[in-house]
């Protein structure tokens, strides 16, 4: 560790931080303050690795369990759709970028905008989510009691037991994007928070640690649809 | 049974006495590893003691002393997991031409069904000196099939076939408990083994036999599923023909080879489009929620009797008789029902 | 001991993190790890006498063969809900939620934890899953293990599985959140010259804690989502009559739940390497081969989950793979018994009441990972497991192994804590009692699993009652080892002598300052020169600037 540490604890606490109000008083330095929230930031990333990989582990086992129903599930799901929103998610991540981008330069209307790009970003893609939401739910293809296998018998061809393990495809495929869509959500409440701190001007020029780790919550949600995307619609897919 | 403070199981199984040799063999090692450890950390309290004007002599350690007990305590436990995982093996693999006992546990009783059809709750009679296999499979959720005295266990599942053997040594009844939690009456589902001399065992078969034996009633189903309309051994059947398949690899419409157990006939019957005969259309309906667990295993008690190729084959007298079925009426199978286990 | 301190009897420190503010929300909302240590301090005690409570009912429930005493119904949920309440709400955040949260920062010279909200808001999240845990068990409870097997947990239980499961849920949430939090400490927080080398070993057992909690818990979280989700709205995923899989769901819940046994012992071993160097005079031997244990330990344990599942339906080759792996974690925990044995070697040994726990643990502990590699030999398992064998291994474990170390971290650390000493017979003599009770309540229960007794059982057959009656004797007398040092620590606080800033003359940066603590921990930010329990140097070990 360097020399300054001995110096701020020469001097004492006090006037270490009293030369700089965000400093947080257990912290030495900026730096450290700084490494810390965002080494902070990448550990609760591998946790979040490890959640999603418990879900990514179930469907591997399955898949290859029960490919055919796989094939059949994914043939419902509607391709454009999906595709439409790995757009609006990549776009989401570009204003992200550039929000933190504007943090790091202390433009606040800029920061500001970017954010509530983002969040726009967010609310149709949780939009479009919905209607494919509502589709399923109008096909009965949520699993459960109200499950119908008709569609994969009568249009598939399908044997009933193999119609009837689509029921696993749409299980996953709900708990897969269900739990995506909540991080996304859990996103949006803390961007309405953001945005309304920078509006009232918490994020001065040089303070952009909390964006940052904000922006790299957001990709990695991002990047988890980049993974659910090929595996639920594409992958699978008859051609 | 037995004392009424009993410190050590019986021994009933072939295996028991294997399984208590290792146990020994444990003890022994954790006996010598806590005396170990327990008389260094005595002799230290007495001979390190506090004592005015002594101080402690500072040691930062030794790789000769880290590596001896890195390794010894290594090349012990590679010896025990040899040991553990050979007697497993054995515990694992029933031996060839045990008998057969099937069971069908649900909250909470324990059913047993013997191939010539006798039927038993909360009961199970085996011959002495016999190596039985026990095939089972959950009505519900886990249970265990667990005979202390036998020193056998595994869990029963719903959904799969999961096995278990012993060869009971000395007559006499013992406990027969559920050792996965299973819900409400989880401790109350208990039994009892009746392990008995060969003639006694003879005799308890003779007894009342039921609605005759699992095979005939197997064929009494596959009849009236109707699955003798495609299961039949001439050239034009839709679907594979049965006879002499248990015990044999089957290829399938995707290259891979199967072994036609018990768990493939099941998963067959059940999901009958996860495995493809090779040459054959998937176009055999499902039988899930129209066949129990036990209709299940009857059909393939039934599979295992059309072993017998000359005299034996799936028909039925309504259908038209293929080119090779001429001489076997239905009566033949009954009889060869009650096949040796 | 303390002949070396020929002082003054010591005075209480004026101004201390205790008296920085009396009124309620100085301690609700404080961000001070010290006072979010009590709180979590208070919070899991009482959740330990709750879990407690349930196991003296099933321990008197036992006292007969026949189910008199309560209905099946009850008993099952009875011993779920210790189960739940044990595991989850007591040993997962004993030792790092109260004396980790009030040590780490201490102990490598920092003024508080990296992130002191984060540390606040875990203390609630932990406080709402307790609470929702809480309200399943008062709204009629759950009865289906503490191990949620399903289908029985999503098909068949007919009780507050949900409930229970979102509680759990919730208290994840606290446990990732001190492991985030004790990472980055231990990674950013340092006092310039604590090195990784000079770490305590208590910090290195909590680093490899929290990689566990951090890399474990997750996978918990999505299981027991996936067990709720089954259970209110039908998904299939672990259900067979739908064509999941019963054995995958018990997979991803060992994957959390064997390194959940390592989250629990590997703070305590961490203790042990603090007070038995303390009590030896005596550096630890083998500091390196100690932190490495903890650090092999947590990383094999991501590897052995399914050696509990060797009956029930895996591959006899996949169960030979997970027994050989299970062997292997066990040589880590063998280094380090053998370390501790090896660090009172030509030692200058006193037998203060943590030193009684040390022995009570290196005894217990040997014991319990001894019977563990008949759990690991496959053969063996076959017969044990699902038994009575099998829960006294665990409980020589967590409760001998686990539970002793914490009583002793807690009366090693009180006067630190507190600012006032216990009182010593009467430590000593609890210290003993609950030894004793220990082993008449469990030793029995490893001869009743060889007979065959099985576990979660609320009847038995007549011959076992002789053992079972010996269990619940001993039971009753650890209740009242465990009672007899909530008393006197309750007593101490206001009655104890006072302690001055280092009772115990041991080294270690949290004894360089004032006990209780001020609230930023040191006056000055400490710089460290020297090794961990450099107990050859006699004084001045940590220079100050």
């Amino acid at each position: 560790m360097s020399d300054n540490h001995t110096a701020a604890a020469v001097e004492g606490t006090a006037t270490a931080h009293g030369s700089n109000p965000a400093l947080l008083h257990h912290f030495e330095t900026v730096e450290q303050q700084r490494d810390a929230s965002s080494l902070g930031m990448w550990v609760f990333l591998a946790q979040e690795v490890m959640f999603f990989g418990g879900l990514f582990c179930v469907y591997l086992v399955y898949r290859l369990k029960y490919y055919e129903a796989f094939v059949a599930g994914s043939n419902t799901l509607n391709v454009p759709m999906g595709a439409i929103n790995t757009g609006v998610l990549i776009c989401s991540s570009l204003t992200m970028a550039m929000a933190v981008y504007s943090a790091q330069i202390g433009k606040r209307k800029m920061l500001m905008f970017f954010l509530a790009a983002t969040m726009l970003f967010g609310a149709i893609f949780l939009g479009v989510k919905s209607i494919e939401y509502r589709d399923k739910f109008r096909d009965h293809h949520i699993p459960g009691p109200s499950f119908s296998t008709a569609e994969f018998e009568h249009k598939d061809h399908l044997p009933r037991d193999v119609a009837n393990e689509t029921q696993i495809y749409f299980s996953l495929y709900f708990a897969m994007t269900g739990m995506h869509a909540i991080h996304m959500i859990v996103g949006m409440v803390i961007m309405g928070f953001l945005i309304f701190h920078s509006w009232r001007g918490k994020y001065p020029p040089g303070h952009y640690t909390t964006i940052e780790n904000f922006g790299l919550y957001w990709h990695f949600v991002d990047i988890v649809w980049i993974f659910l995307f090929p595996l639920l619609y594409l992958i699978s897919r008859r051609h | 049974m037995g004392t009424n403070f009993p410190l050590f199981p019986q021994q009933a199984s072939t295996v028991a006495p294997k399984v208590d040799a290792l146990y020994f063999f444990l003890i022994a090692v954790t006996v010598f590893f806590c005396v170990l450890i327990f008389s260094l950390l005595i002799t230290f309290s007495l001979k390190f003691r506090a004592r005015k004007g002594q101080v402690a002599t500072q040691i930062e350690g030794s790789l000769p002393l880290e590596l001896t007990w890195t390794i010894i305590p290594l090349i012990i436990s590679l010896g025990l997991y040899v040991w553990g995982a050979n007697l497993y093996f054995e515990m694992r693999r029933p031996p060839l031409g045990a008998m057969e006992i099937y069971g069908v546990p649900k909250q909470w009783m324990w059913k047993f069904e013997h191939p010539d059809g006798h039927r038993e709750i909360n009961e199970l009679h085996v011959p002495v000196g016999r190596p039985v296999k026990m095939t089972m499979i959950s009505q519900d959720v886990i249970h265990s099939f667990f005979v202390p005295a036998f020193r056998v266990k595994t869990d029963v599942l719903p959904g799969r076939y999961t096995t278990a053997w012993f060869e009971a040594t000395t007559t006499g009844h013992y406990h027969l408990f559920c050792s996965q939690y299973c819900g409400t009456k989880h401790s109350a589902m208990i039994g009892e083994v009746y392990v008995m001399e060969p003639a006694q065992y003879e005799q308890w078969l003779s007894g009342s036999a039921g609605e005759g034996s699992l095979a005939s009633s197997g064929e009494k189903l596959f009849q009236s599923m109707a699955c003798n309309t495609c299961h039949r051994s001439d050239s034009g059947a839709r679907g594979p023909n049965l006879v002499g398949l248990f015990g044999k690899p089957v290829k399938l419409a995707n290259g891979a080879t199967v072994m036609a157990d018990e768990a493939y006939i099941r998963e067959s019957i059940l999901t009958p489009s996860a495995k493809i005969v090779a040459g054959f259309q998937p176009i055999m309906p499902t039988f899930q929620g129209q066949i129990n667990e036990e209709g299940v295993l009857a059909l393939i008690q039934y599979i295992k009797t059309m072993k017998d190729a000359q005299n034996l084959a799936p028909t039925n007298t309504q259908n038209p008789p293929g080119p090779d079925a001429g001489a076997r009426p239905a009566q033949g199978m009954q009889n060869s029902g009650t096949q040796k286990p | 001991m303390s002949t070396a301190l020929i002082t003054p009897a010591p005075t209480m420190p004026r101004d201390n993190y205790l008296n920085h503010g009396y009124g309620v929300r100085s301690w609700l909302l404080t961000t001070d790890h010290k006072r979010i240590a009590l709180m979590y301090l208070v919070t899991i005690t009482f959740f330990f006498f709750v879990g407690g409570a349930m196991a003296t009912m099933i321990r008197l429930e036992l006292l007969t063969p026949a189910g008199d005493l309560v209905s099946s119904d009850t008993y099952n949920k009875l011993f779920t809900m210790h189960g739940v309440m044990m595991v989850f709400f007591f040993l997962i955040p004993s030792i790092p939620t109260t004396l980790g949260n009030f040590l780490v920062p201490m102990m490598i010279g920092a003024r508080d934890l990296a992130f002191p909200k984060l540390n606040l808001a875990s203390y609630y999240v932990y406080l709402t899953g307790a609470l929702f845990t809480m309200y399943a068990v008062i709204s009629g409870g759950v009865d289906t293990g503490w191990t949620f097997y399903t289908p029985l947990s999503t098909s068949f239980a007919n009780t507050h599985v949900i409930a229970t499961a979102v509680g759990i849920l919730i208290a994840g949430f606290s446990s990732i959140f001190t492991g985030i939090n004790f990472i980055v400490t231990i990674h950013r927080m340092r006092a310039p010259g604590m090195t990784w080398g000079r770490l305590p070993l208590f910090i290195w057992a909590h680093y490899a804690t929290s990689l566990i909690m951090v890399l474990g818990t997750p996978v918990i979280a999505i299981t027991l989502i996936m067990v709720a989700l089954e259970r209110g709205f039908h998904l299939g995923i672990f259900d067979p009559a739908r064509g999941g899989d019963p054995l995958l769901f018990q997979h991803l819940f060992w994957f959390y739940s064997h390194p959940a046994v390592y989250i629990m012992i590997l703070p305590g071993m961490g203790v042990i390497s603090e007070i038995v160097t303390c009590f030896s005079r005596k550096r630890i031997f083998g500091y390196n081969f100690v932190a490495f244990s903890s650090m092999a330990i947590a990383v094999f344990g991501f590897l052995v989950w399914a050696h509990h599942m060797f009956v029930a339906g895996i591959s006899t080759y996949a169960a030979m793979v997970f027994s050989l792996l299970s062997y292997l974690v066990a040589i880590p925990s063998a280094i380090k018994v053998f370390n501790w044995t090896a660090t009172m070697y030509k030692g200058s040994l006193t037998f203060k009441t943590p030193m009684l726990y040390v022995f009570g643990f290196i005894g217990l502990f040997t014991m319990g990972g001894m019977t563990g590699l008949f759990l690991a030999a496959l053969g063996i398992d076959m017969h044990v497991t699902e038994t009575y064998f099998i829960v006294a291994h665990f409980h020589y474990i967590m409760v001998g192994g686990m539970v002793m170390a914490y009583m002793g971290a807690l009366h090693f650390w009180w006067p630190k804590i507190t600012g006032r000493m216990y009182p010593e017979n009467l430590a000593r003599l609890a210290a003993l009692i609950i030894f004793v009770g220990f082993n008449l309540t469990f030793f029995p229960q490893f001869i009743l699993g060889y007979l065959g007794m099985p576990r979660r059982y609320h009847a038995y057959p007549p011959e076992f009652q002789v053992l079972n009656v010996m269990s619940s004797a001993g039971a009753s007398i650890l209740g009242i080892g465990y009672l007899l040092p909530m008393i006197y620590f309750m007593w101490s606080m206001r009655y104890g002598r006072v302690a001055g800033p280092n009772p115990w003359n041991a080294k270690g940066l949290e004894w360089e300052t004032t006990s209780p603590p001020p609230t930023h921990n040191f006056a000055e930010t400490p710089i460290v020169t020297e090794e961990a329990y450099a107990y050859g140097t006699p004084t001045a070990e940590v220079q100050r600037v």
